[in-house]
């Protein structure tokens, strides 16, 4: 009965570049009536000036305000009455969109796109109403104790390596900021050259590809290359362990991360680091640290870790929400459970269980257009080849104790730490 | 829309609700219980997600830890959820791995051990979800809105429970909650998927064989009418933010205002998406309310909220202020247009517009198998899975006359509660 082969592959995926430079991205599910685009163009907040920090993530949300030919309700109007859904964001490396609508709405979605990308007007009365959405934001983001502690560590971690900046930016950044600093930013980075448009869902790729190129092909190369970034400092784990804190007052619970060094994505450490952060704080619920901390001493009702595996340098954090009188057993615990993950190669059945999750998983994350989307652009952003996912159960059957030990001593010294919290310090504390 | 759905009941009262889904091989399967925190007492609130917390926490077969372990292995994911009717747990899992889940949910059903030590390490676990939540404005304001729009129904309580009941509840409390609701008569099973559906009731049939009806004593809940008056809420507290809710008393699930209400809800604040999992929404600024409120720069934001429920329960305006106008502005602004749809100021092509995006976000769910058997259960808790089939059709139904009627009955403006969360200032420290 099951026929269905839901990993995408060379033989069911259609890749082709533009002469313009836009790499399009197709894959057909015919048992849906919609489809997905996702896509990037490769620039992003690491480009924003230094005193403009939240320029690209500003900028991309007054990107469907206004274009040559559209008002902000002529755009919005064409979406909303498709029932259809459009957005642009911005990260570190990108300007990202993302869209849905049924198939036959597949052209009017490539078209909006294309008019947004090339011709913004950023009118002024709607950066007016964005920038008090983003100061809205921003005040909203300084109560809430999970995020300033992320921004806490990524700023005392990456130091004078530009993930330290904040990209969403300040009150004062995000102040400042002008509609000739979105024309400049747009002219200098926007264009076809290392875009990609990923298309997914109810529709044959050759063709999903032709209106691609009907829409985009007009767009000529960019005039200039973009900045290379390539003599960055590197990041490492600092000389002794660091200690902040961000008071946010009235709040019942605190924000704890304890982070270090990680791999980037294409660092040979990523898959072994992957493995061994499931073990670490992913694994069932929330590994060994969530068991620690969660389920045998009641100390938190979120612990885990991440991996933070970004193009340039690498994160790795544990977090968990605590009661402000369990801080300190809570972080005794997370470093004994640091010390025994670079003291001793973890379980075979540990590692077992985790290869098999990674695996078992794909499935499950693939079976919607927006999952195959999303897999299809780390392919492409990562130059993983499109039989990635067809080879990874290998990859991941291949990974040893031996290697996660090593990756674990590589990134980790348990006496090298940065432990940020953020909430409320009881009196006397 | 009639789909191809096998529904039956078992000997022991477990219903069974199976859809076929031929498109990835994966299956979804839930189990619903018909108790939430509209079936606790006083002095009891949070106990039915605290026993949903329980419920991970071993039998003899499947010890604490065995089974997040045996389904994250095969690469499934599952979780569960408490709400105000009902409680559910789901495992979502690779085809052919389905029968571990099967297996473990008809265990847990009768034979949880809800051991002393578990009850005591989960109770820190709960309180401190609590505090988490508590950290949130909207927690706090939404709690305040909830006692005052609820005289005496146990909807005024918080799912989560209050923390002083919280912190004396007991281990004999939940154990005998859990025997008091956990029964195959008072359990929906429904599966989506990659499955024959006869193959899989022969199955579960096998497996549900020896787990016995029980006598389900239930206390009687008196549903309450429309908000007596216009309740003023008003918190403060620290940020910069302030935030407004106005809520009024929505129709319960199997009343068919519940359309009439979608539509004029999609109207005024854009359309909600029924897809709990995947599938996703659309934006809502071609709204009425995002163009009154947001171009005239009263407020940042703006949302409606209603969810279909067993007795009447709320329906949410929320909006985020602009720090220069106050929320009395947006009272205004909401409450002319509300006037303008009651003097019938409201076309046929905004109803059109509101089901032709509602039959586009129908078509996103379809290609979520989780989302799917979701729905297959929880249509059960407030009516029949023949709601889900027919939302879209009864949306069409939906006349511009039932849309002007739900703003006069339901959102007048002496039938209602505003709150405020505004952001502490020298005067008005608490």
């Amino acid at each position: 009965m099951n026929k269905i082969n839901s990993l995408p592959g060379s033989d069911d995926i259609l890749r082709q570049v533009l002469p313009n430079g836009i790499t399009v991205l197709a894959r057909p599910n015919f048992e849906s009536p919609s489809i997905v685009i996702r896509g990037y163009l490769p620039c992003g907040a690491i480009l924003d000036p230094a005193d403009k920090s939240g320029l690209a993530i500003f900028l991309s949300a007054c990107l469907m305000r206004g274009t040559a030919r559209k008002d902000f309700y002529q755009i919005y109007d064409q979406i909303e009455s498709a029932g259809a859904s459009l957005s642009f964001s911005a990260s570190t490396h990108n300007i990202l969109f993302s869209g849905r609508a049924l198939a036959e709405d597949l052209p009017m979605l490539l078209e909006l796109i294309a008019e947004v990308l090339r011709f913004p007007e950023f009118p002024e009365n709607q950066i007016e109403q964005v920038r008090d959405q983003l100061l809205a934001g921003l005040a909203i983001r300084s109560q809430n104790t999970q995020e300033m502690a992320e921004i806490t560590f990524d700023k005392a971690f990456f130091g004078d390596h530009p993930y330290a900046r904040d990209d969403e930016g300040t009150p004062e950044s995000i102040q400042s900021i002008t509609r000739q600093d979105m024309q400049a930013f747009h002219q200098k980075y926007f264009g076809p050259d290392g875009m990609v448009i990923c298309i997914v869902g109810g529709i044959e790729p050759a063709k999903a590809v032709e209106n691609v190129r009907a829409v985009f092909e007009p767009w000529a190369k960019n005039p200039q290359a973009r900045p290379s970034f390539d003599n960055l400092p590197q990041v490492t784990n600092p000389k002794t362990t660091q200690r902040l804190h961000v008071e946010i007052p009235e709040k019942s619970q605190m924000d704890l991360i304890v982070g270090f060094s990680g791999p980037n994505r294409l660092s040979p450490h990523y898959h072994a680091a992957m493995l061994g952060n499931c073990i670490l704080g992913q694994f069932g619920m929330m590994g060994r640290i969530g068991k620690v901390v969660r389920d045998d001493n009641g100390l938190a009702y979120y612990a885990g870790s991440s991996l933070a595996g970004l193009p340039l340098s690498g994160s790795w954090e544990i977090s968990a929400g605590v009661n402000p009188g369990n801080i300190e057993e809570a972080l005794r615990l997370i470093r004994l459970e640091l010390k025994r993950f670079t003291e001793e190669p973890v379980l075979a059945s540990e590692l077992d269980d985790v290869q098999s999750f990674f695996i078992g998983r794909l499935p499950l994350d693939m079976e919607s257009n927006g999952g195959v989307a999303y897999y299809l652009l780390n392919m492409e952003r990562y130059q993983l080849g499109l039989d990635y996912y067809r080879e990874y159960a290998g990859i991941v059957r291949s990974v040893t104790r031996e290697q996660i030990l090593n990756t674990a001593r590589t990134f980790i010294d348990p006496d090298r730490l940065i432990i940020v919290t953020a909430g409320t310090k009881q009196p006397g504390s | 829309m009639t789909e191809n759905i096998l529904r039956t009941t078992l000997d022991n009262g477990l219903q069974i609700m199976l859809k076929e889904i031929h498109t990835a091989p994966i299956i979804s399967h839930w189990v619903w219980y018909r108790v939430g925190s509209r079936n606790e007492l006083t002095g009891l609130t949070g106990i039915s997600h605290w026993a949903e917390h329980m419920q991970f926490k071993g039998t003899p077969k499947y010890p604490a830890g065995a089974l997040d372990k045996a389904i994250s292995r095969d690469g499934g994911t599952w979780n569960a959820f408490t709400y105000i009717d009902w409680t559910a747990f789901y495992a979502t899992m690779p085809a052919d791995k389905i029968g571990l889940p099967i297996d473990l949910e008809a265990d847990r059903m009768h034979n949880s051990l809800y051991l002393p030590d578990e009850v005591a390490s989960e109770r820190t676990v709960i309180i401190s979800e609590r505090e988490g939540s508590e950290n949130e404005p909207l927690f706090r304001l939404e709690e305040a809105i909830r006692e005052a729009a609820f005289e005496r129904h146990p909807y005024r309580n918080e799912i989560i429970g209050s923390k002083a009941d919280l912190q004396t509840m007991t281990r004999d409390d939940l154990f005998a909650h859990y025997q008091q609701h956990y029964a195959p008569n008072n359990a929906v099973l429904a599966m989506a998927g990659d499955f024959e559906a006869e193959r899989m009731l022969d199955h579960l049939k096998e497996v549900y064989k020896d787990i016995p009806a029980r006598k389900i004593e239930r206390h009687p809940i008196l549903p309450e009418g429309p908000i007596t008056g216009e309740k003023r809420i008003s918190l403060t507290g620290p940020g910069e933010t302030t935030y407004l809710n106005m809520v009024w008393r929505a129709p319960e699930g199997k009343n068919a205002d519940v359309f009439s209400l979608a539509i004029l809800d999609s109207i005024l604040t854009g359309p909600s998406s029924l897809n709990m999992f995947g599938g996703g929404g659309t934006s809502n600024r071609t709204s009425r309310l995002y163009r009154a409120l947001i171009d005239s720069q009263i407020a940042i934001a703006v949302s409606g909220d209603y969810t279909t429920t067993i007795d009447p329960y709320l329906y949410t305006i929320s909006a985020i202020l602009h720090p220069e106008h106050n929320p009395e502005e947006a009272v205004q602004v909401v409450d002319a247009e509300l006037e303008r749809i009651r003097q019938g100021k409201i076309s046929a092509a905004e109803l059109a517009k509101a089901v032709k995006q509602a039959r586009a976000l129908f078509a996103y769910g379809t290609e979520n198998i989780t989302n799917q058997a979701y729905w297959l259960g929880h249509a059960e808790m407030f009516d029949t899975y023949g709601w889900f089939e027919n939302f879209l059709p009864s949306l069409e139904k939906v006349t511009v006359t039932d849309v002007i009627r739900i703003a006069e009955d339901y959102l007048a403006d002496d039938r209602r509660v505003i709150g405020v969360y505004a952001p502490q200032t020298e005067g008005s420290a608490q």
